[in-house]
């Protein structure tokens, strides 16, 4: 008999006045006990919807049922036959519009709790198994990728398992995209990531740092003088934008990429950092996505007193995670909903000194179908800061479509792909957010694991001729 | 790992190296750069590319002792390891279709101008460079400069070498005496570009200088170096380093490259007191 409890069990976090003044996770993951008892809750639905929900289509229903028995290990080893990022994906998975959305137990109660169980067990099996994964025979076949995020570092590890010689690049000197420079240690812990990547070191994918391409190698040279007969590129979409309001020069203005990157990949939320980051007293968030959420916590976590998001539509449209908008307003950040920054205001000194916002009120839908905010008249408001963190969105970074031939993008500067993730160059590939813009992790994920199959039919197709 | 080949202390504060890097040896042009970390818990630091052997795939950098990082980078020796190395980044500087060109060179910049003024001299075109340091004992590079220049002055704040006064002073001369130059390449601190370019507006030449703001990354995703060119924003790593002088808000660039002044000393203090410690 399944648990037919309504509710989920609680993922047991840090206290909310205790997290926000370190870097620690805030979630600490379930126990044995609680993730047997919440795999109890599965029904094992014949059609799997939770399955159809999954951009990587993991067998949820076969894992979950590993997990009730506690054969936590093969559990592990069915989810990894279809995500190479378990830890990873079971911690910042949109699982509520994803697997968990699907989920027939859903419909009345709580879903059953997807995510966390796939956290358990990856985390079970990083913990315990001492087994490096076999490395599968070669088939002579070279493939490069071209930036390492989770579309790359999915794409890299699927053709692994097939055998292929994979070689990723990245431009920066840590492989990881944004689950290193962008998502913050206390919503993903680094040494996760790391660990993650070197059981795709174990499976032979070779990772070369400090490569930009575009600059230190095109992705022509790549397949005519590196040898590589198929690339994949996955560089994201990593071009932060400004507001082009006044005062957006003032030193303490910074995109939410500089911001973090200070933050998480350059450490400098550490005592005695080498590289510096302001610790603001007031601070300004500009914009609602899940980003903005990572900088305005670790704002918070650098000491500030106040932590404003400043977002023009209303709470409905934010279009971060309700867990993270959640979780940010239990750590004190305040929320200035309909307001739209018209200037930033500085001192003699050329530091910020605050953010001018408009008050909005919505209109009608755009069309995007989301009601367009529109100021009302003669409504400002000035908020008393010393940062303003601009998080409004980014695009992809033009720097490989200007060095590569044949390569087209879209008006927003998105590689245009086909039904197979094929672009406009032969032999070439892209996934992730340098074809969408930014999207998330685990449609990255689905991006590269579907690149991996036809660049796998492309290879095998082109050498039995 | 990127291994220093060898090592040579141009004058007291200023040091240059040559790095074994070859991906960058292979690509790199006059006027790009490069970031280094000098250990694993570096910071980022971006270097203009002095030099590079494609051959024997090193690249030069010659790099001013101004604080916590470059103090670290210049107790590393021949034989021992940089942690990254990554590059060319930046555009290169255009050299295309000019005949004659002053080239106006400011302390450590002159390691900037040197590679560019040599690329103008082998293309053929006239080169006058004008060089200019705070005293003799900092002068560097007289030599290399010589050269690859048709007309070299150099200046000395004190007057202790070569002639005294600043570099616009020289430039001001040499126009003055009715050399017609397609442009001017500045490079130097900030200070000493915006006067140059305004000598130059008031002749209406062509001027470029090379920006040097503060830089994470290096490839255009986080706007740290963002700075305001003809009225619009500029990614210094990925539109520049090089921009028409006569466009770029110079007095908002020098704010904004003293944003971290205070953390700046805090961390040479820390990296003394580290020494010490040893």
């Amino acid at each position: 008999m399944p648990n037919m409890r309504p509710d989920k069990n609680p993922m047991p976090s840090q206290a909310p006045d205790v997290r926000n003044k370190n870097f620690l996770e805030v979630a600490l993951g379930y126990d044995a006990e609680t993730a047997i008892d919440e795999a109890k809750r599965c029904l094992h639905c014949k059609n799997k919807p939770c399955t159809s929900g999954c951009p990587v289509q993991i067998d949820i229903p076969a894992f979950i049922a590993q997990v009730a028995e506690g054969n936590f290990e093969e559990a592990y080893q069915i989810i990894a036959k279809s995500s190479s990022l378990p830890a990873v994906c079971g911690r910042v998975c949109p699982q509520e519009t994803q697997c968990e959305g699907k989920c027939v137990r859903g419909i009345k109660n709580e879903p059953v709790g997807i995510g966390r169980l796939e956290r358990f067990v990856a985390d079970y099996h990083n913990a315990h198994s001492t087994e490096k994964p076999q490395r599968p025979a070669s088939n002579g076949h070279k493939v490069a990728v071209v930036g390492s995020g989770p579309s790359g570092l999915t794409c890299a590890g699927d053709l692994a398992k097939k055998g292929y010689d994979v070689t990723i690049f990245e431009a920066l000197h840590l492989a990881g995209g944004v689950l290193v420079y962008g998502i913050p240690e206390f919503r993903l812990p680094k040494a996760i990531v790391q660990k993650e990547i070197d059981g795709l070191k174990d499976l032979g994918v070779k990772v070369d740092t400090n490569v930009v391409i575009g600059k230190s190698l095109t992705v022509d040279e790549l397949m005519q003088e590196e040898g590589f007969e198929a690339v994949f590129i996955g560089s994201g979409a990593g071009l932060p934008r400004f507001m082009n309001i006044p005062g957006e020069s003032l030193n303490g203005v910074y995109s939410a990429n500089e911001f973090l990157t200070r933050v998480n990949l350059m450490k400098a939320y550490k005592e005695g950092s080498a590289t510096p980051i302001e610790h603001a007293k007031n601070v300004a968030v500009v914009g609602g996505g899940n980003v903005a959420m990572d900088a305005a916590r670790c704002a918070k976590r650098l000491g500030a007193e106040n932590v404003y998001i400043v977002y023009r539509r209303s709470r409905e449209e934010l279009p971060a995670r309700a867990e993270e908008v959640e979780h940010a307003e239990e750590e004190g950040i305040i929320f200035k909903l309909l307001s739209n920054p018209v200037e930033i205001l500085g001192d003699d000194d050329f530091l910020v000194k605050g953010i001018k916002c408009m008050e909005m009120e919505l209109g009608e839908p755009d069309a995007s179908g989301r009601r367009r905010p529109v100021p009302k008249p003669d409504c400002t408001f000035t908020l008393d800061v010393d940062c303003v963190i601009m998080s409004i969105g980014t695009s992809p970074n033009p720097l490989i479509k200007s060095t590569t031939k044949g390569l087209e993008v879209n008006s927003h500067g998105g590689i245009i792909v086909d039904e197979h993730e094929m672009t406009t160059k032969e032999g070439v590939y892209a996934g992730g957010d340098a074809v969408t813009g930014a999207a998330t992790v685990i449609l990255a994920m689905g991006a590269g694991k579907k690149a991996a199959a036809s660049i796998d039919a492309y290879i095998q197709a082109k050498s039995s001729k | 790992m990127y291994k220093i080949i060898s090592k040579r202390e141009l004058n007291p504060t200023v040091t240059e190296m040559v790095v074994e890097a070859p991906f960058v040896a292979k690509k790199a042009q006059p006027g790009q750069f490069i970031i280094l970390r000098v250990d694993e818990n570096g910071e980022r630091i971006p270097l203009t590319v002095a030099g590079y052997d494609r051959e024997a795939g090193t690249v030069t950098i010659i790099f001013q002792i101004v604080g916590a990082t470059t103090k670290l980078l210049n107790m590393k020796n021949a034989g021992d390891c940089l942690q990254d190395f990554v590059g060319p980044l930046g555009r290169p500087t255009e050299t295309e279709g000019i005949q004659k060109v002053a080239i106006v060179g400011g302390g450590v910049g002159c390691a900037i101008a040197w590679p560019v003024a040599k690329k103008l001299h082998e293309e053929g075109a006239e080169v006058h460079s004008i060089v200019g340091f705070r005293s003799k004992d900092l002068l560097i590079l007289e030599d290399e400069f010589k050269a690859c220049s048709d007309k070299l002055v150099v200046m000395t704040d004190d007057g202790s070498y070569g002639q005294q006064g600043v570099v616009t002073k020289a430039l001001e001369e040499l126009i003055q005496s009715g050399e017609k130059y397609d442009r001017v390449i500045a490079i130097g601190p900030l200070i000493m570009m915006k006067f140059v370019c305004q000598l130059t507006k008031k002749y209406n030449i062509d001027t470029v200088v090379s920006m040097n703001p503060i830089m994470v990354d290096g490839t255009g995703m986080c706007g740290g170096c963002r700075l305001t060119v003809g009225g619009v924003t500029k990614f210094a790593c990925v539109d520049g380093p090089d921009f028409d002088g006569h466009q770029v808000d110079f007095d908002e660039a020098m704010k904004r490259g003293a944003m971290y002044k205070s953390f700046e000393r805090e961390a040479s203090c820390n990296l003394f007191k580290q020494e010490v410690q040893e």
